[in-house]
């Protein structure tokens, strides 16, 4: 039997893989290996990031030097490496609970410093390990596990936030368009600076079947297919038109110092 | 170059505590510094940000206490000497990061100085949350220095432990000692021992990342050395892979634990003075062995056989000493700054073989001499 191409980036002792079926963090694992497999990433001089959530698992999946297992911490983590040694390639993976929730804090910083590390935030709009409580992410009016009613709450557009506290790379795609996702990830990881890639992916266990009354990964990719609108035609549409879409593009691509510690001389 | 650029400021010195524990970390190769702003540790981190980027490290105030703890674990697993200084409110904050490091079995130094609830009064009411704070199980080595000296000292010493347990070490500071100026030595470079973590010695495909004889660490290379390691959290196998299995957590929480319980007789210091012939000994640690030794000289001039025994390494409890102690003089004084929590432990290790008084002051101050003096007294009657 031929061995998949991306195979020789796996580890073997962490399969099988924990997600569930129809999943979007596996395609992101997917999407990224294509990423480093073209860019031929040197992978002796890379290490990726997981805090805590079903995304945080994809690094777990690869065999590579990596980081596992706390919440919201992937940004600190990221910033000590980045400093004893510049020269690693480094590339957290972290939900939008990780992220922008418990980890928010030290997003809007990283952004701020300008360090050098990718972030590739999988948004599935719910915390989806835990059982699908509301997120900061979770779309307005929503019903999720701690939102019976729906979500009485604002949610955040994580790539403003990005590109409000200073982030040089932002971009937002979707987990049914592989092809511009994995771009973008290329994209990062050619990038001098802080790199935000957000991809909105279905959980169709924890939203699908609590948001959207349904389980079905391919009903739930529909979903996010059909409140999508690409940055371009969002430009003409108002912000009400805009009300829970998903705006697709690449947001900010720009050169700023990157971080080397708090005090030079 | 000058004198600023150098990492091993040799000589004698009159020097502000905080500031020795910066010498103390640079003499043992600190190369790596996060930290959030927090009195009474601030001239810590003031002192760094001047100090590190002049001799090839680096300086990094997190946006909080997270942040800066877990910038340690990302710098040690690239190959730093990393630490942290905090006081008590901050040291809370850390205890997550903390439990993350002895579970991945990360080298680390981290600094509380103790104050009084967000006060800057001297007290050695952290001495339990050294010990306890952080989540899951864990065996800590907390070094109490009593001086700026020791601050120096003990803060070298515990990077060196940090290095050869692959855990994080602490130096258990207080309002007292930190802002206090006083003599110190520093020895010249051939004077000063240096550890530094071991690497592996056999090539990433033979590499087992976290297999160790029961009572030691493992090898641990760097990022970017190639051994493409997992350091998770999550209960992890030899290989350090994530595996829920009884079997496989009770053997790593064994390993974890005993490797410090195990090295008991390389860890645990204490000093002791004029205990030889004593019938009452004096327990103390950090700054109050200072009122304990003064009060102790002046009562054995009055003919009280009374000695001092000085606990350099509180945790783990010196509990060989302690029940060697107790066993042979009549009375043991447990001297503290705080409600009684480390009279406690010494009263479970000496209890069942002494008396054992407490002398106890919890409202900001160290005790006096003459209070200790006055306790010693009572216990003669």
């Amino acid at each position: 039997m031929k061995e998949h191409p991306l195979w020789k980036y796996l580890r073997p002792n962490a399969l099988p893989h924990f997600f569930c079926p129809g999943c979007g963090a596996a395609q992101v694992l997917n999407f990224f290996l294509k990423a480093a497999d073209e860019t031929q990433l040197d992978f002796d001089n890379f290490v990726g990031i997981g805090g805590v959530g079903c995304a945080a698992r994809i690094p777990v999946y690869m065999n590579i030097e990596s980081l596992h297992g706390v919440h919201g911490r992937t940004v600190p983590w990221a910033t000590g490496i980045k400093l004893h040694k510049p020269e690693l390639k480094v590339v957290i993976f972290a939900g939008d609970g990780d992220a922008t929730a418990i980890g928010g804090g030290h997003l809007i910083h990283a952004c701020r410093r300008n360090i050098d590390v990718v972030m590739i935030v999988v948004n599935n709009l719910t915390f989806g390990m835990t059982g699908g409580q509301m997120a900061p992410t979770t779309p307005k009016n929503m019903k999720s596990a701690t939102t019976p009613y729906g979500n009485a709450e604002e949610p955040f557009d994580i790539c403003k936030l990005a590109e409000t506290a200073g982030a040089t790379y932002v971009a937002r795609w979707t987990s049914d368009k592989p092809k511009k996702a994995k771009d973008a990830i290329k994209e990062a990881l050619g990038h001098k600076g802080f790199s935000l890639v957000e991809i909105i992916t279905q959980c169709p266990t924890n939203f699908g079947r609590r948001a959207l009354s349904t389980g079905s990964g391919v009903q739930c990719v529909e979903w996010i297919k059909d409140n999508s609108v690409s940055l371009k035609k969002a430009k003409a549409m108002s912000s009400e038109e805009l009300e829970s879409k998903f705006v697709l593009g690449t947001f900010v691509k720009k050169e700023r110092p990157i971080f080397r510690g708090s005090s030079v001389c | 170059m000058s004198k600023n650029d150098r990492k091993l400021l040799s000589g004698t010195h009159f020097m502000l505590g905080n500031h020795a524990v910066v010498e103390g970390a640079l003499a043992a190769g600190c190369d790596f510094f996060a930290g959030y702003p927090i009195t009474p540790a601030n001239e810590i981190s003031q002192y760094m940000s001047e100090r590190m980027p002049k001799t090839g490290g680096v300086f990094f105030q997190g946006e909080d206490e997270l942040c800066s703890v877990y910038a340690l674990s990302g710098a040690s697993l690239a190959g730093a000497k990393a630490m942290t200084a905090t006081a008590s409110a901050g040291f809370n904050y850390m205890q997550e990061g903390i439990g993350y490091a002895v579970a991945s079995e990360i080298p680390m130094v981290i600094v509380d100085v103790m104050r009084c609830r967000g006060e800057n009064y001297a007290t050695q009411s952290d001495v339990m949350q050294f010990r306890w704070g952080a989540s899951g199980d864990h065996e800590h080595i907390v070094l109490a220095p009593s001086s700026v000296q020791e601050l120096f000292d003990y803060t070298l010493r515990a990077f060196n432990l940090a290095e050869k347990y692959r855990t994080p070490v602490f130096v258990m500071s207080e309002t007292t000692i930190s802002l206090m100026r006083e003599k110190l030595v520093i020895p010249e470079e051939g004077g000063i021992e240096i550890v530094n973590r071991r690497k592996p010695d056999v090539p990433p495909e033979a590499f087992v990342p976290f297999r160790a004889p029961e009572d030691q660490a493992p090898p641990l290379p760097s990022f970017g050395d190639g051994y493409r390691i997992l350091h998770s959290l999550n209960p992890h196998d030899e290989k350090g892979g994530i595996a829920w299995d009884p079997d496989v957590f009770e053997k790593l929480y064994h390993r974890i634990t005993n490797k410090i319980r195990a090295n008991y007789d390389d860890i645990v210091r204490v000093q002791d003075f004029d205990l030889d012939d004593a019938d009452i000994a004096l327990v103390a640690y950090g700054s109050e062995s200072r009122p304990a030794r003064a009060a102790a000289r002046i009562a054995k001039q009055k003919g009280i056989k009374v000695g001092v025994l000085k606990l350099d390494t509180v945790w783990p409890v010196p509990e060989r000493q302690l029940e060697d102690l107790a066993k042979r003089v009549d009375k043991i004084l447990a001297v503290e700054m705080n409600i009684g929590k480390y009279a406690n432990e010494i009263d479970r290790v000496c209890g069942k073989y002494c008396e054992v008084g407490r002398v106890l002051k919890n409202r900001g101050e160290i005790h006096t001499t003459t209070e200790v003096l006055r306790a010693i007294e009572e216990a003669t009657k």
